[in-house]
């Protein structure tokens, strides 16, 4: 499989939107870089951004590996990823109002009832309601890679809580500190705007009553969740209060928070926590995270919670091989992003063809997260795709399969020098009550292992800054004697 | 049938609550089957109850009271005129699509032990009505109604594994097979007047299964029977979760103590029956 670089060309020459960087990369010397890989890391330890990893017994909380090269999209390239984003995100957010209600994309036979109805991802309880503007997807971070100079596909549209916004903020402070001239040379766009954008998204959304100065609260499971980093850093950045269950209560319908004043009044709740955990009235009885009679308030149209309950439908695995179909549907128009070409096995022609190309492909299983559960065939042993061929077979409902794709590489910086690895891109959509708007760039996640394509952070990927750059500002003179 | 209800909940805390939040499925809705003639919701303590409906289409009230709280009394009281209706269920606003009814939740998670069951059950049927009576009287013939073999946590796969159980168990079971065949299924929790006593201690749980052309027909397992007059419908849901009588929270208030006194009789007076249907 040839291998798309998105710095060097097939000709061996750097491509246009790498130029600047290349020319840097040769103008510097290998220890140097060295010497900034550990300024990195060191800056990463005293800004203590670290990532929780599930499972693992040796160390809760960990470092997230960092690559010092930026990765660039041009101008160009993103303005397309833009408007693919705006029209997925916004035929997403159509399709969730859709099934909660009149259900017309079931009665019209383009998707069947019981992918919705029964999908565990579904909440009855918010069937026939609608929360405030009609918005349901506020914040996504879609998963996107690409395959050569010209096609985009998504992976994954994460709805329901997506983080990882937290590194590409604090990715992009980390490197503006280190290579103050590196950035010299490139118009790169700026994301610092985020947090002012999420912020607006947040009250564009607050419920009528509230619709002139909202009170916002970010509310997180708590320190021992994995992003809980990531929580208080936006929290912060936003300048809303951070909240747990335990410090919201809700009377006659109405959210309060506890203050040291006393109690206040919460319109719009970001909320950091599953659907599960929000009420225990309503959810999980045992859930002692979320706050008793909080989806009475949110029935009401007393609170607004972003995301809306309910959205794991969308950005399940079953449903986003109907995403195509969904936007045609909803917008009429042909979808600018690809998704990757998708085999259902509850579909029996399916299914066996699966069970026939196992060591081809990548089973994932439907409800599944962040790279667990997951057989990537061309780099699986015999023993463990005979396990997922059991898997399979028990509960083919549960899988989905997909062609292992030749993702894009970009160079990291390594001890020998310089080396290319997978990467993918994880970008924020944010969805107001007016307008659907991205922050020019995204997460960059890289398999750090050669030849690796699993990118995920609790399975050993790292980060890069992204930027998105205007054009080719200043070439790098080379000094004639 | 003239019924008169009588549900008194009583809860205790030997440390008072400061607050007491909780969710009541405690008014019956009318449909061809039973007519409201009257029906109250009230507590002892000042609070307030709020009416709203749930998803399902249940009354639904969010009642809430600050503390210190002892204690709460909250009283359910009505009367209700009920026909035999041979458990079809029509005359009432379906709110959510069937399919739905199809939704496994972690209390009826199906099993290969209950898959044998229920092909073993049902494997002469061929028309899900047939279908769903073989698996009622399956059912009601396998288990051991046992009042203290199960609680509100135990799921369909625990109480079939044992044997034992009460109506919500037997409920339970139903509905994780129905669902396994394709057959719509909810739960259905309510009264059921008893010729012995007329004093009970805890309200009565069937299910309902959807069948093309006739609709939903209730199926009760622990009688082995479809419901008739003697049957009061209070709300349904996928399963017991959704649907119980009374769900709550409290903040503070230790060492809780429950008693359920539910009331339940019928006046045999066919003027008293008369005289209620004109008012």
């Amino acid at each position: 499989m040839l291998q798309f670089d998105e710095m060097m060309g097939a000709n061996g020459q750097p491509r246009v939107a790498y130029q600047n960087l290349s020319q840097w990369l040769n103008s510097v010397d290998a220890q140097w870089l060295s010497s900034r890989r550990e300024q990195a890391e060191l800056l990463f330890r005293r800004i203590g951004i670290t990532f929780a990893v599930y499972g693992s017994q040796e160390a809760t909380e960990r470092l997230i590996p960092f690559d010092v090269l930026p990765r660039i999209i041009s101008r160009n390239e993103w303005e397309r990823l833009e408007r693919g984003l705006i029209q997925r995100v916004t035929a997403l957010n159509l399709f969730l109002k859709d099934i909660y209600g009149d259900g017309q994309i079931i009665k019209a036979g383009i998707i069947p009832a019981d992918l919705i109805y029964r999908n565990p991802g579904f909440c009855s309880e918010m069937f026939g309601r609608r929360p405030p503007h009609d918005v349901y997807v506020h914040i996504s971070g879609v998963d996107i890679v690409r395959t050569d100079d010209q096609n985009f596909y998504v992976l994954e549209d994460n709805a329901r809580t997506p983080s990882g916004v937290s590194y590409m903020l604090e990715n992009r402070e980390v490197m503006m500190r280190l290579f103050p001239e590196l950035f010299s040379l490139h118009r790169v766009a700026p994301i610092e705007d985020y947090p002012n954008e999420l912020l607006a998204t947040l009250r564009s959304v607050s419920p009528p009553h509230a619709a002139g100065e909202p009170v916002i609260a970010l509310m997180t499971p708590g320190q021992y969740n994995s992003a809980f980093y990531e929580h208080s850093f936006l929290a912060d950045k936003l300048g809303i209060e951070l909240v747990e269950g335990r410090d919201l209560f809700v009377r006659d319908d109405i959210v309060y928070m506890r203050t040291t004043e006393g109690p206040r009044r919460v319109d719009v709740i970001y909320r950091r926590i599953d659907d599960d955990f929000l009420d225990p009235l309503v959810f999980r009885a045992d859930s002692a995270l979320g706050v008793a009679g909080l989806m009475g308030a949110y029935q009401a149209g007393n609170v607004t919670l972003a995301n809306a309950v309910g959205t794991g439908v969308a950005d399940d695995k079953a449903t986003y091989t109907y995403m195509p179909e969904i936007i045609r549907f909803y917008l009429g128009e042909a979808p600018i992003l690809l998704n990757v070409p998708t085999y259902r096995c509850r579909e029996a022609d399916a299914l066996t063809y699966v069970l026939e190309h196992l060591s081809e492909l990548v089973v994932k299983e439907v409800n599944g997260s962040g790279g667990y559960g997951m057989l990537v065939g061309p780099h699986a042993s015999k023993a463990q795709i005979e396990e997922f061929r059991l898997k399979l077979r028990a509960n083919p409902d549960n899988f989905i399969a997909q062609p292992t794709l030749a993702l894009s590489t970009c160079p990291i910086s390594v001890a020998q020098g310089i080396a290319p690895r997978h990467v993918d891109l994880r970008p924020f959509v944010l969805h107001g009550a007016k307008n659907v708007r991205v922050v020019p760039g995204g997460l960059t996640r890289v398999a750090m292992t050669e030849n690796s394509l699993v990118v995920n952070s609790s399975q050993g990927g790292g980060t890069k800054d992204t930027w998105v750059i205007d054009d080719v500002l200043t070439e790098i003179r080379p000094t004639i004697s | 049938m003239h019924i008169h209800i009588q549900h008194e909940t009583t809860y205790r805390y030997s440390t008072p609550a400061k607050h007491s939040f909780q969710h009541l499925r405690m008014t019956p809705r009318n449909f061809d089957g039973q007519h409201i003639v009257n029906w109250r919701l009230d507590m002892n303590i000042e609070g307030r109850l709020k009416e709203t409906e749930d998803s399902f289409g249940n009354i639904l009230h969010h009642m809430s009271a600050e503390g210190p709280i002892s204690s709460i009394k909250i009283l359910a009281e009505g009367d209700i005129i009920t026909f035999n209706t041979n458990g079809i269920i029509t005359g009432l606003a379906e709110k959510i699509p069937n399919i739905l009814y199809l939704r496994d939740t972690q209390l009826t998670r199906i099993q290969p032990e209950l898959i044998d069951f229920t092909y073993n059950a049902t494997r002469n049927e061929v028309n899900d009505l047939n279908k769903c009576h073989s698996l009622l009287s399956s059912i009601h013939d396998c288990m051991l109604f046992d009042n203290n073999a199960t609680t509100v946590t135990t799921t369909a796969y625990e109480s079939f594994s044992n044997k034992k159980g009460v109506c919500q168990d037997f409920a339970h079971i139903f509905l994780t097979c129905a669902r396994f065949l394709n057959i719509p299924a909810r739960y259905v929790s309510g009264y059921y007047v008893r010729n012995d006593i007329d004093r009970q201690t805890a309200g009565h749980a069937w299910a309902e299964a959807y069948i093309p052309d006739l609709g939903w027909i209730g199926f009760d397992p622990a009688h082995g029977i479809s419901p008739n007059e003697r049957y009061v419908r209070l709300a349904t849901a996928l399963d017991y979760n959704g649907a119980a009588p009374i769900k709550g929270t409290i903040v503070g208030g230790l060492g809780e103590d429950m008693n359920i006194s539910i009331h339940i009789f019928s006046p045999q007076d066919p003027k008293d029956t008369h005289q209620l249907l004109i008012q």
